[in-house]
């Protein structure tokens, strides 16, 4: 086999097994070498279920030797530790959850099962999903690829990490606010936040109900579509899941952009905006104006209010949710409670960490009596007004497009101080969330030496159009090929 | 001379919530606080407050509220019939602590 097999793309690793090129026992070894080698630095990892991922592809192997197997048949992923693994140590990078195994499979985690995929472990995050740096984790910060000074983005930083650095051809991911697509450009790899319900969220630990949408990063848009069109789907289980059929996304990728209207939003290009990477960005859109799209500048005048209404809708679920953790039934214990509003304070002081307790205190906060009408009503009337925009401006283009982060990644350490410069690191990426829509991230350049991402925002259930447009812009370019000289 | 406005408003950020309320937010929510983690939460969600406050700017006087990111989604509902095995062993095995299929707490009533 060769020794640069890890260069392969999810779809070339796919192929190579059914053509049995090589096999998934072979496959698994050389990655859980990379991720071996990787860990003292990147930290990219929780767990690496090693023995099982060896029994997963050796199984693989024997139903691709008897002409059967899924679509991923063999081939090895990485799942954010949000979803649920049956039998394996769950924590959603928090110490809350450190004792907790999962007694079930998430669904996304049963279909790509399904499909053939081989899990090789679980994927280091921002505690709880909250974060967009990856160091609010109880087991460390996890490092950037590219300069391991600066941080990977979150907080899918971990899946971010291990994809951009080869070890792993694909993860499972969760955007909430752009925990997808914000460490997808930090990381110079492509990630895809579907529509809200397009994934099942059982299974998938909860933080903000009415936001959160797991999705996967890969190194190409081609990959992706493959990874999602396994784990997307209606599921009884999730009662937010919606009952339409999943398109073939790898079929759709090659339609030609001929005619394709795509908006620029005007709104992302203001102050807080590298001039660098506006560049970057505007360099990319030359290359799909060049593929026959149309470009025009959009105005979405009510986008610019949607981080200060996310930091009310986001907190305010996420306090409701983390209710469940009270020390009794799973997770986190505090030694020798006293009573029981002892054992309920003390395992939830002790469980959480300090991001964690801000957002359910914010949360908490906004919706007590007295506060609910000036903040949280507020706040979900101004995202009815962010969801008109965009629905006006897919009135008049197929897509949206726009700088996925501010800029490049940051030095670990440099925003932790402050909770709201931190914030403000999704200000372009939280708009999809709010309203719902498919939204993802491709590589489109460097600055300083550090990658950074064009976002491009689709109409609901319209990721088929945006993997298409991203996939043609990545037959143009080879930003998606290129990846950090340490783990060449 | 001095830029008094801008020393200010370094000196005396405003200070939206008091110690009490930071105190009081924590026992709603059931969060044993450090007393010196105390004062970082009153200045950290004192901003986070101040910068909510932006939602004011916008005329929201004929606008409903939005709860769900997709329009027109109903709640489904399923027939009432029992569908799960008892499994209550395998559910329990990450509980801190059980006896007799039950969850232990302290004593609630002396």
């Amino acid at each position: 086999m060769s020794e640069v097999i890890h260069r392969n793309s999810l779809t070339q690793l796919a192929a190579g097994l059914r053509a049995k090129k090589f096999s998934s026992v072979e496959l698994v070894r050389a990655y859980l070498e990379r991720i071996e080698a990787s860990q003292p630095v990147l930290n990219a990892f929780v767990s690496v279920t090693g023995s099982q991922a060896l029994a997963a592809a050796a199984a693989a192997d024997r139903d691709i030797a008897g002409g059967g197997g899924g679509p991923l048949a063999g081939v090895p992923i990485g799942h954010k530790d949000l979803f649920c693994t049956e039998g394996v140590r769950t924590t959603c990078g928090s110490r809350m959850l450190d004792n907790f195994v999962s007694p079930y499979d998430a669904t996304v985690v049963a279909k790509l099962k399904a499909a053939g995929a081989v899990t090789l472990g679980k994927l280091n995050m921002d505690e709880f999903a909250m974060g967009s740096s990856s160091e609010t984790s109880y087991y460390g910060p996890v490092r950037n690829p590219w300069s391991t000074d600066c941080v990977p983005g979150g907080s899918s930083g971990g899946s971010a990490a291990a994809v951009a650095a080869r070890l792993v051809p694909g993860a499972t991911a969760t955007d909430t606010g752009g925990s997808i697509r914000q460490p997808a450009a930090l990381c110079g790899i492509t990630g895809i936040k579907p529509t809200y319900g397009r994934v099942s969220r059982y299974g998938m630990i909860a933080f903000a109900s009415s936001l959160d949408q797991g999705g996967v990063l890969t190194t190409s848009a081609a990959d992706a579509a493959l990874m999602l069109r396994e784990m997307a789907g209606f599921d009884p289980n999730d009662s937010t899941s919606v009952d339409t059929p999943v398109p073939d996304y790898v079929a759709a990728l090659d339609a030609p952009l001929a005619g394709v209207r795509i908006g620029l939003i005007k709104e992302f290009l203001d102050e807080g905006l590298d001039r660098e990477n506006e560049r970057r960005i505007r360099e990319a859109l030359a290359v799909l104006e060049r593929l026959g799209a149309s470009l025009r500048e959009v105005s979405l005048p009510n986008l610019p209010l949607s981080v200060p209404a996310y930091y009310v809708v986001a907190p305010a679920e996420c306090s409701s949710n983390l209710a469940r953790y009270d020390g009794v039934r799973f997770g986190h214990r505090c030694k020798e409670p006293r009573d029981l509003q002892d054992l309920y304070r003390r395992s939830r002081g002790e469980g959480f960490g300090a991001e964690v307790k801000r957002r359910i205190m914010t949360g908490t906060y906004v919706l007590s009596a007295g506060y609910y009408d000036a903040y949280y009503l507020k706040a979900q009337r101004v995202r009815q007004l962010i969801a008109a925009d965009f629905k006006r401006a897919f009135g008049e283009v197929d897509a949206l497009v726009g700088p996925t982060s501010p800029t490049a990644a940051f030095r670990i350490g440099a925003k932790t101080a402050d909770p709201i410069t931190m914030y403000l690191n999704d200000i372009y990426t939280i708009g999809a969330n709010l309203a719902g829509l498919p939204a993802l991230s491709v590589p489109c350049g460097f600055v300083g030496g550090l990658p950074v991402g064009l976002q491009i925002v689709g109409t609901h259930f319209a990721e088929a159009r945006i993997l298409n447009i991203a996939h043609r812009y990545q037959l143009e370019t080879d930003w998606h090929l290129k990846s950090p000289e340490r783990f060449a | 001379m001095y830029d008094f406005a801008l020393f200010f408003s370094f000196a005396f950020r405003p200070m939206s919530l008091t110690r009490a309320q930071i105190e009081s937010i924590a026992h709603l929510a059931r969060l044993e606080l450090e007393p010196a983690e105390i004062p970082l939460y009153q200045e950290s969600l004192s901003r986070i407050i101040d910068l909510v406050g932006q939602l004011d700017r916008a005329d929201t006087a004929n606008v409903a509220p939005m709860a769900h990111p997709l329009p027109g989604l109903t709640q489904r509902l399923r027939p009432d019939a029992v569908t799960e095995q008892d499994a209550h062993e395998r559910y329990q095995a990450s509980a801190p602590q059980v006896a007799a299929g039950l969850y232990l707490v302290p004593k609630v009533i002396e």
